[in-house]
């Protein structure tokens, strides 16, 4: 009995070193955006008042709410878009034969080996020759296709038993609507990970909006939070962290939302 | 309810071997059909020809009448119910029932009504609400059948739909699936291993063995009159014994292994057409013999096994290589190592060819029994 509340003992003490570890940089972003300057450079942990100076100025500043708006945009359509090109692609590896399938799909995820930098010059002057500089599609567009994505609910449709397949052929299901009907709802698990993976994938992106914006119209959050830092000449570090915290909440609130429903997801995708 | 005929169907993956061949065979309507055969024998992939769901590499498929070699499973008219159940797990059992009808857009309130009397003749009426996974392995088969009678399809496919359950559920589907065919009149195709399945629920069976047919027809005539050895030790539990003879020079019998003779009056017919033989007797018929008892060909064997199951006696023998089963009914006190006289009585002997394996000599004097000629009122 004493053997187990003291293995709890430690684990707790474990868990709560590693969590502070990971978490302190968070932290101490949100308690520099509530300091002044002089109080930080004093290098002060716990500011003398909670006051939102710092905070007002950075909306002041910056358009964040604009930026804000174009990096749901930009973060959404990323997500939906991944969402349908991968859950068609793997379908397709998974529930449609054809020569060479094995083939193609070795391709397809050896293109996961090529580092998206290496791709960024071609993609830049595609988008540029399409005249899509300064637009939430060419922001977008370059990332639907995803090799990882792809590989990840292929290996899920590949647990779907093929009886299910069949017996929607049988019942005349279309292809399209054994997709839309069947597949898309057993493996609403995987889709949300992959939801929520590309979504805060693009919600962080920074060298590609940089690239492809050259004013305020559509640019995304996490070149604001640049701008603060180089606007003047000695950086107000309070105002950056105030926008700092502003911009990873949206990311919080949706891995708490995300992740209710992936454990929603996990307790059903139980088959037999 | 449709006929299903099969004319010369075969089936080949490389285009070389056929896993299937020469497979013809006319399915009545309302018939109840039934598949048996080892594993690998190729009836699944005949049931999934006929469903549609794989390609037919050579022949015809007729089904009511006309050609179905190219038809879309859904254009068939039939329903299938697969052996792993294959329910929609994100449906709840209402809806899975009712899944076939949504796509066919019956309507709504037909749809409901439908369900609710499959549900009703099923005992489901209770589970409608519920997801698959809150169900037992019995309650899913029921929902994959329901599922199978709902669409009112003339023909209804299964592939092996009792081997997932405990053997007293499966003799319970067994009749309840039986009660079901019989009520609707559907066509049924049904495949199993079980041979006691094959048994009991089939108007006919087919005997398939290597992608090939070994005998088709009413299970009790295939049980006394097996095709070939194969049948005759597929068929029946414990299995037929089936040892190598030679027929005796004077012609008046036949020795098997070398060690039993059995005399056969009727052997000049066996001695014309075949040199090496197969004689099979099944276990019931070997008889003890009792004080007193009648002509026969009596031996004395040593009980190598016994299993006693309360309302029968199961043991075994050696004779020559091989070890043989006889069944008597009743409890009989025996133990490994004694010596019992047994019966052979030379008219239930099945014997055939061993090169062809052709039945050469069908059994006699099996005891076919009537209730208006054996029982007095």
């Amino acid at each position: 009995m004493r053997d187990s509340t003291l293995k709890k003992v430690w684990i707790y003490f474990l868990l709560i070193v590693t969590s502070v570890m990971v978490f302190f940089p968070v932290l101490y972003a949100f308690m520099i955006s509530f300091m002044s300057g002089p109080e930080i450079l004093q290098g002060k942990f716990f500011p003398e008042s909670f006051k939102f100076d710092n905070y007002l100025k950075v909306f002041d500043r910056l358009p964040l709410v604009k930026y804000l708006l174009n990096s749901f945009i930009v973060s959404l359509t990323v997500m939906v878009g991944q969402l349908a090109v991968c859950s068609l692609a793997a379908y397709a590896f998974v529930f449609i034969p054809f020569k060479g399938r094995d083939f193609v799909f070795f391709i397809f995820i050896s293109t996961m080996m090529i580092p998206w930098e290496a791709t960024m010059i071609p993609n830049f002057f595609t988008i540029q020759k399409l005249d899509w500089l300064n637009t939430y599609q060419g922001m977008s567009l370059p990332f639907f296709a995803l090799a990882f994505g792809t590989f990840l609910l292929r290996q899920h449709f590949k647990t779907i038993p093929k009886e299910l397949q069949e017996a929607s052929q049988i019942a005349g299901l279309s292809r399209f609507a054994f997709f839309w009907k069947v597949i898309l709802p057993v493996s609403k698990t995987s889709l949300v990970t992959l939801g929520a993976y590309g979504f805060l994938t693009t919600w962080n992106m920074y060298l590609w909006p940089l690239l492809i914006t050259t004013n305020s119209s559509v640019r995304t959050v996490q070149i604001g939070l640049k701008q603060l830092q180089s606007q003047e000449m000695s950086t107000d570090w309070g105002v950056v962290m105030a926008g700092v915290i502003v911009v990873i909440i949206p990311t919080l609130l949706l891995l708490f939302i995300g992740q209710k429903q992936l454990q929603k997801g996990l307790s059903q995708g139980a088959l037999k | 309810m449709k006929r299903v005929e099969l004319i010369d169907v075969s089936k080949s993956y490389d285009k070389q071997v056929d896993v299937i061949s020469n497979i013809d065979v006319t399915i009545e309507p309302g018939e109840f059909f039934v598949l048996v055969g080892p594993s690998g024998c190729g009836k699944s992939t005949m049931l999934r020809m006929i469903a549609g769901l794989e390609e037919i590499t050579g022949g015809v498929l007729e089904i009511g009448g006309k050609r179905a070699n190219h038809l879309s499973p859904d254009k068939r008219d039939l329903s299938m119910v697969f052996q792993n159940y294959a329910l929609y797990p994100h449906l709840t059992v209402g809806q899975n029932i009712t899944f076939g009808l949504d796509v066919k857009k019956v309507k709504k309130t037909v749809q409901m009504e439908r369900a609710k009397e499959v549900a009703e003749m099923l005992g489901l009426t209770d589970y409608l609400k519920r997801k698959p996974r809150e169900l037992s392995g019995g309650q899913r088969q029921r929902v994959a059948l329901a599922r199978a009678i709902v669409s009112e399809a003339p023909i209804c496919l299964m592939d092996e739909p009792l081997s997932n359950l405990d053997a007293k559920l499966r003799a319970h589907m067994r009749t309840e699936i039986r009660r079901i065919q019989r009520k609707l009149g559907i066509t049924m195709i049904y495949v199993t291993h079980d041979q006691v399945e094959a048994m009991t629920m089939g108007d006919r069976i087919m005997i398939l063995h290597d992608g090939k047919i070994q005998q088709v027809g009413k299970p009790i005539d295939i049980y006394n009159y097996p095709a070939n050895p194969f049948v005759a030790s597929f068929i029946g539990a414990p299995p037929m014994n089936i040892s190598p003879a030679r027929m005796e020079p004077s012609k008046s019998g036949i020795f098997i292994e070398d060690t039993i003779h059995v005399s056969m009056n009727e052997a000049q017919s066996i001695a014309s057409s075949a040199r090496s033989l197969l004689a099979g007797i099944r276990p019931e018929h070997i008889k003890p013999v009792i004080t007193g008892a009648e002509e026969g060909n009596k031996i004395q064997v040593d009980v190598t096994n016994v299993e006693i199951l309360g309302n029968e006696t199961v043991f075994s023998f050696q004779v020559g290589q091989r070890e043989w089963m006889a069944k008597w009914s009743g409890q009989w006190d025996m133990a490994i190592g004694d010596k019992v006289p047994i019966l052979l009585g030379s008219e239930y002997f099945c014997v055939f060819d061993e090169e062809t394996g052709e039945l050469i000599r069908k059994p006699e004097g099996l005891e076919h029994l009537s209730i208006a000629k054996e029982v007095s009122i």
